[in-house]
């Protein structure tokens, strides 16, 4: 049983397609990389998985007992979270909403949660400063951090590099592929392919063309020829 | 020294002058904690359009005749909060426009109807009564002061109990909706609290000075502090200390009471700012 099924997805806005006739799946423990140019629908399709939109059609199913709110998000990041006064603490428990139910405030649980995601990330002596004056590699640990509190199975992430450095865009791929190896899903948007290409297992090519399978079918097939001229003929 | 004291003593012992303090801190408080999600949410705006829509519906109020205008205007105001927060969202009238929009049609058509329908010989004082709160603070009755007691202890539980989820919704809408949280009726709830908290506190500090309470002291406490429950703690007293000081201001000085503590609250963000810059808080 695969931990997401999407069946004939049609994707886009009121009276534009992005995309047609998308099928893939997920299973769990895989490291999918979702690739694609610019405005081709990398983000609308997450946003569909998270439930943020409805497909135009097709279908999207969860299964391994997966819940739809049980799946951690990292968004690209908005201008209101640049100035925002939030301490890393408040914004890594903040990650916990989804095991709150009904009661009012977080429990132990949730805190000791928070605590071993701050530790996993090697954010923890953050947790008191302010995430608007952190760097823009710290600001994503502890956005990574929070997505942590909110599952342990599966991650969705927006091009989580973007605007990173070298140094610390590779000590990021490094912390994403040491979650996958303990056992969670990725999913994740990447402008990037060849530096994701070192550790997805999957490639979903979204665009003009579509395709879906593992990394080393991509690497060979024409869509990747096109997407990057050279790169298929090097694999 | 002392004959201030008298004075204040003397203006003690009159229940509505009790009444406009109770009234003042309590509206000031609601107003300044729902104001730190609101200026962080970049739904200022709001506030300042549905405080016009309040005058629009005061106006139909008066043209009605009520003696108790407030669950009128409540209704009304609470309907106007919905609509906004509906029509920002899908239609082609996008947020800012539709706002301004809706606040000076409501403010027009406020004006017209008092005109037109105007019994009382002092319309130019009735208008700016209810634009810029009262002068004196004799307008406040006691039911009005007990309903504004109830629905500010029930603001202020709301506060209390849906802190965390504020703060999530605050920070980063898509994720707290992609975790399961019921976005939407969230929204909803800020948009008729502060409608609530609006009504409320118009009759004594006027519809055009009242949105000042819900950003000044949000704003002010962004300034000096870095954390969520820092700022939110340090925008509700802020906000008590201001409406105190500003009462008390206006009644040793005899002058109005809603523009006495929004002029507190311009000077406590004036500090606010040298404090923060001062300690490098504020990049």
């Amino acid at each position: 049983m695969a931990l997401i099924t999407c069946e004939h997805l049609s994707l886009g806005y009121e009276n534009r397609e992005l995309l047609r006739d998308l099928s893939f799946s997920v299973r769990a423990g895989d490291y999918l990389c979702i690739v694609g140019e610019n405005g081709s629908g990398k983000t609308t399709l997450m946003k569909t998985i998270l439930g943020l939109r409805q497909p135009l059609a097709g279908s999207i199913r969860f299964g391994d007992g997966l819940r739809q709110t049980e799946i951690g998000y990292l968004p690209q990041q908005t201008d209101v979270q640049r100035d925002f006064p939030a301490s890393v603490w408040e914004i890594v428990l903040s990650g916990c909403m989804n095991s709150l139910g009904l009661r009012p405030f977080y429990g132990k649980a949730q805190k000791a949660r928070a605590e071993e995601a701050l530790q996993k990330l090697d954010i923890a002596d953050l947790r008191r400063r302010c995430y608007r004056e952190l760097s823009g590699g710290q600001q994503q640990r502890v956005l990574l951090a929070r997505a942590l509190c909110a599952t342990g199975k599966l991650l969705l992430l927006d091009e989580p590099v973007s605007g990173l450095d070298p140094r610390v865009t590779a000590e990021l791929y490094r912390i994403i592929r040491d979650l996958n190896r303990e056992g969670i899903t990725i999913l994740m948007i990447s402008h990037d392919l060849q530096a994701a290409a070192e550790d997805a297992s999957h490639i979903l090519h979204v665009g003009r063309e579509l395709f879906f399978g593992t990394k080393d079918d991509y690497l060979r097939s024409s869509v990747c020829r096109c997407f990057q001229p050279g790169r298929g003929n090097e694999a | 020294m002392s004959a201030l004291l008298d004075k204040l003593a003397l203006a003690f012992s009159y229940p509505f002058v009790r009444y406009a303090l109770i009234v003042g801190v309590l509206v000031a408080l609601c107003a300044s904690l729902f104001g730190v999600t609101l200026v962080l949410k970049r739904f200022s705006f709001i506030g300042d359009g549905l405080s016009h829509v309040a005058f629009g519906a005061m106006a139909v109020a008066g043209v009605l005749k009520l003696t108790n205008n407030l669950p009128l205007v409540l209704a009304l105001t609470v309907a106007a909060a919905v609509l906004l927060l509906r029509t920002g969202q899908n239609t082609r009238l996008k947020g800012d426009a539709a706002i301004a929009m809706y606040s000076v049609g409501a403010l027009a058509l406020g004006y017209l109807l008092m005109s037109l329908s105007s019994g009382s010989a002092n319309l130019a004082g009735d208008v700016c009564s209810t634009l810029f709160g009262s002068t004196s603070m004799l307008t406040l009755t006691r039911d009005e002061v007990l309903l504004c007691v109830v629905l500010s202890a029930v603001v202020l539980a709301l506060f209390v109990l849906l802190y965390h989820r504020m703060f999530a919704l605050t920070f980063d809408e898509s994720f707290a909706r992609a975790t399961g949280a019921p976005t939407e009726l969230y929204n909803l709830l800020i948009a008729v609290v502060v409608a609530v908290i609006i009504v409320l506190g118009m009759h004594l500090i006027g519809s055009l000075l009242i949105s000042a309470l819900i950003l000044f002291p949000a704003l002010s406490a962004m300034r000096v502090f870095r954390s969520f429950r820092a700022v939110t703690l340090c925008a509700a007293l802020l906000a008590v200390g201001c409406a105190l000081l500003g009462l008390l201001a206006s009644i040793l000085a005899d002058t109005p009471v809603g523009a006495s503590i929004v002029a507190v609250n311009l000077l406590a963000f004036a500090v606010c700012c040298l404090v923060g810059r001062a300690t490098g808080a504020n990049v």
